[in-house]
């Protein structure tokens, strides 16, 4: 296998006494996507302005194409393309000079990239408000703007804070078809997300961070199928019935979650499942058969769910 | 057409500096470009406003000036002073409030520092903006002197190399302290110092008329070195005196810089 284009080893993040990051490991190989999944609060951002050479560690090493971001800064950042989970546009500039200047900040020539700033704006959608200064957009125009912005140089690495956050599920859509094209192209993408389906889509490789450590490392298919079941039984029978039902539910399938609305019963076969239980005589309120997903990898982990 | 990480090995950026202060003046002239005038206009108006006020008010009551040997009219005594002052008030202008409102309420730095743009680049840039407008200043109001007939010769112009060193030094000092205030109240402090300075540095009246003590502290403010400066070229009075003055300002601009780049890395990469 070839080098790794990150490494990151033993990595600990302290503010004052507390630990946002714990000891982490991992490594992206180029070409990857690559995921770091958690709930609010887990070091995903932490980790990824690290990983951007704008924060530094407290203790372990992290390389960026053989160079410790530390020491190389600028050079590091070059290499670069950063979506912060925070819009930071310029709010004195207009759209397409936001994309011009940001470009000029990595030293690019004007002439490329006001060829790029075409490209951008069509990516992003937002020709029509290319002469709009960018406190006139709205969340999602900023939001895809952003995202634009951290194309201009071409970078090698794209390092995306939850990118989709505040996106309308076409524009969501379209970000996920265009971020896979960039994947093709060679493009290296780390990403944060709190939303599974996005992580399934898009993640080759994944962990899962829980109060700044990583829980769990893999695929996501590979993740579902060695922290779940095949398929997932979800039945209510209201919100007092629950808790005297599961024990005996419990007995029934390989595992089972109990969460306050609704109880979570791991299984090969749902449906089978769902008829074993009608005809031990209880009846479920609502029933629903689905494939175990990453927040199922999640609940077992940690015990908790990942939104809500 | 070079890629982002060519030109940032090109340049053998550390991790401080990536050789390219001059995107900050871009930016500065796009932003400026769509802004409002009206602080730009006031902030030159201020000294040409002093010296219609004190030089043709004030003067008409005083009359001559004696400093040392020489005996001139009230108002072109001033006139150097003021010159001074208009130098600051630019670089002052930008590199405080506007640098503050970049630090702590657009977090623009931060932005710029997430790009290959080292904690120098920015400081320089900035600095050069401030000095820009400071410079831009000094050149108005020379005009207006100028055309006032205040000019002793054409050798004035020595003044303006001169004014920018103020404006140099003013803008990278301000710009420091102000990467240390995070409130509008700390702000309030830099007109609280600014005001009594621009008041007793001698712009108006020899320093000579102060108790020993007062003129001690005076001289040791930057102001009054810059007005003494501008006002040796203005006169074509050049002593080894104005060295001392010069490197007053050299002394200030390249403290200004080291820390304003060390403040920019300690607040946002950290
Ligand atoms: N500058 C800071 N000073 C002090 N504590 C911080 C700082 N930045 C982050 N933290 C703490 O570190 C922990 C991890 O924060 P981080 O932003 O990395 O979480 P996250 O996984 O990105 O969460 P979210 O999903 O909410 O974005 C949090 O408890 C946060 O309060
Ligand atoms: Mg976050």
């Amino acid at each position: 296998m070839s080098k790794p284009l990150i490494s990151v080893r033993g990595l600990t993040k302290k503010f004052g006494d507390f630990t946002a990051v714990d000891g982490i490991d991992f490594d992206v190989a180029k070409g990857e996507s690559f995921g770091l999944l958690g709930p609010n609060g887990a070091g995903k951002s932490t980790t990824m302005r690290i990983l951007a050479a704008t924060s530094t560690r407290t203790s372990g090493t992290v390389e960026i194409l053989d160079k410790d971001p530390e020491l190389f800064g600028p050079l590091v950042r070059a290499h670069l393309g950063v979506v912060p989970q925070q819009d930071n546009l310029d709010n004195e500039l207009t759209v397409s000079e936001n994309l011009f200047i940001y470009g000029r900040y990595f030293g690019l020539s004007k002439k490329f990239i006001k060829n790029k700033i075409e490209e951008l704006l069509e990516f992003a959608q937002l020709e029509e408000k290319r002469d709009v200064k960018v406190e006139a957009l709205s969340g999602g125009m900023k939001r895809r703007l952003t995202i634009a912005r951290g194309l201009v140089s071409e970078p090698d690495i794209l390092l995306l804070d939850e990118p989709t956050t505040g996106l309308d599920p076409q524009a969501r859509h379209i970000l996920w078809d265009r971020l896979f094209r960039l994947k093709e192209q060679g493009v290296t993408l780390v990403l944060t997300t709190h939303f599974m389906d996005e992580a399934e889509q898009l993640c080759d490789r994944l962990v899962v961070m829980d109060k700044g450590a990583i829980m769990a490392e893999g695929s996501p298919a590979g993740l579902i199928k060695q922290y779940s079941s095949k398929e997932v039984l979800e039945v209510r029978f209201g919100s007092d019935r629950n808790k005297e039902v599961a024990p005996q539910l419990a007995t029934m399938c390989e595992r089972m979650e109990t969460l306050p609305d609704r109880l979570l019963m791991y299984t090969e076969d749902g449906e089978a499942l769902l008829e074993k239980i009608t005809h031990a005589g209880m009846h479920a309120t609502t029933s629903l058969v689905r494939r175990s997903s990453l927040e199922d990898v999640f609940l077992r982990l940690t015990g908790r769910t990942l939104i809500e | 057409m070079r890629t982002a990480v060519e030109i940032a090995v090109s340049r053998k950026s550390s991790a401080m500096y990536a050789g390219r202060p001059h995107v900050l003046l871009e930016r500065g002239w796009l932003a400026f470009r769509s802004s409002t005038w009206i602080p730009v206009v006031t902030g030159f108006l201020e000294p040409v406003l002093f010296l219609l006020a004190f030089g043709y008010g004030m003067g008409t009551l005083i009359g001559d000036v004696t400093t040392g040997t020489t005996t001139m009219d009230y108002t072109l005594f001033i006139a150097p002073g003021l010159l001074a002052n208009s130098a600051m008030n630019g670089a002052i202008y930008d590199s405080t409030w506007n640098v503050f409102w970049k630090l702590n309420e657009s977090k623009l730095y931060k932005t710029m520092l997430s790009t290959p743009l080292g904690p120098l680049d920015i400081a320089l840039g900035e600095i050069t903006w401030a000095l820009i407008r400071g410079l831009v200043y000094s050149l108005g109001f020379l005009t207006v002197v100028t055309a006032l007939g205040l000019t002793p010769s054409f050798w004035a112009i020595l003044a303006i190399p001169a004014a920018s060193l103020v404006a140099f030094g003013f803008a990278s000092f301000g710009m420091a302290i102000t990467s240390f205030f995070k409130t509008y109240q700390q702000m309030g402090f830099i007109n609280f110092v600014l005001l009594p300075m621009t008041l007793f540095s001698g712009s108006l009246y020899p320093i000579s008329v102060y108790p020993d003590w007062l003129e001690r502290i005076i001289m040791a403010l930057p102001l009054w070195h810059g007005i003494e400066m501008v006002r040796a070229f203005w006169f074509g009075n050049i002593s080894s005196g104005v060295l001392v003055h010069i490197a007053y300002f050299l002394v200030m601009i390249a403290t200004g810089l080291f820390v304003t780049s060390r403040r920019l890395r300690a607040l946002f990469l950290r």
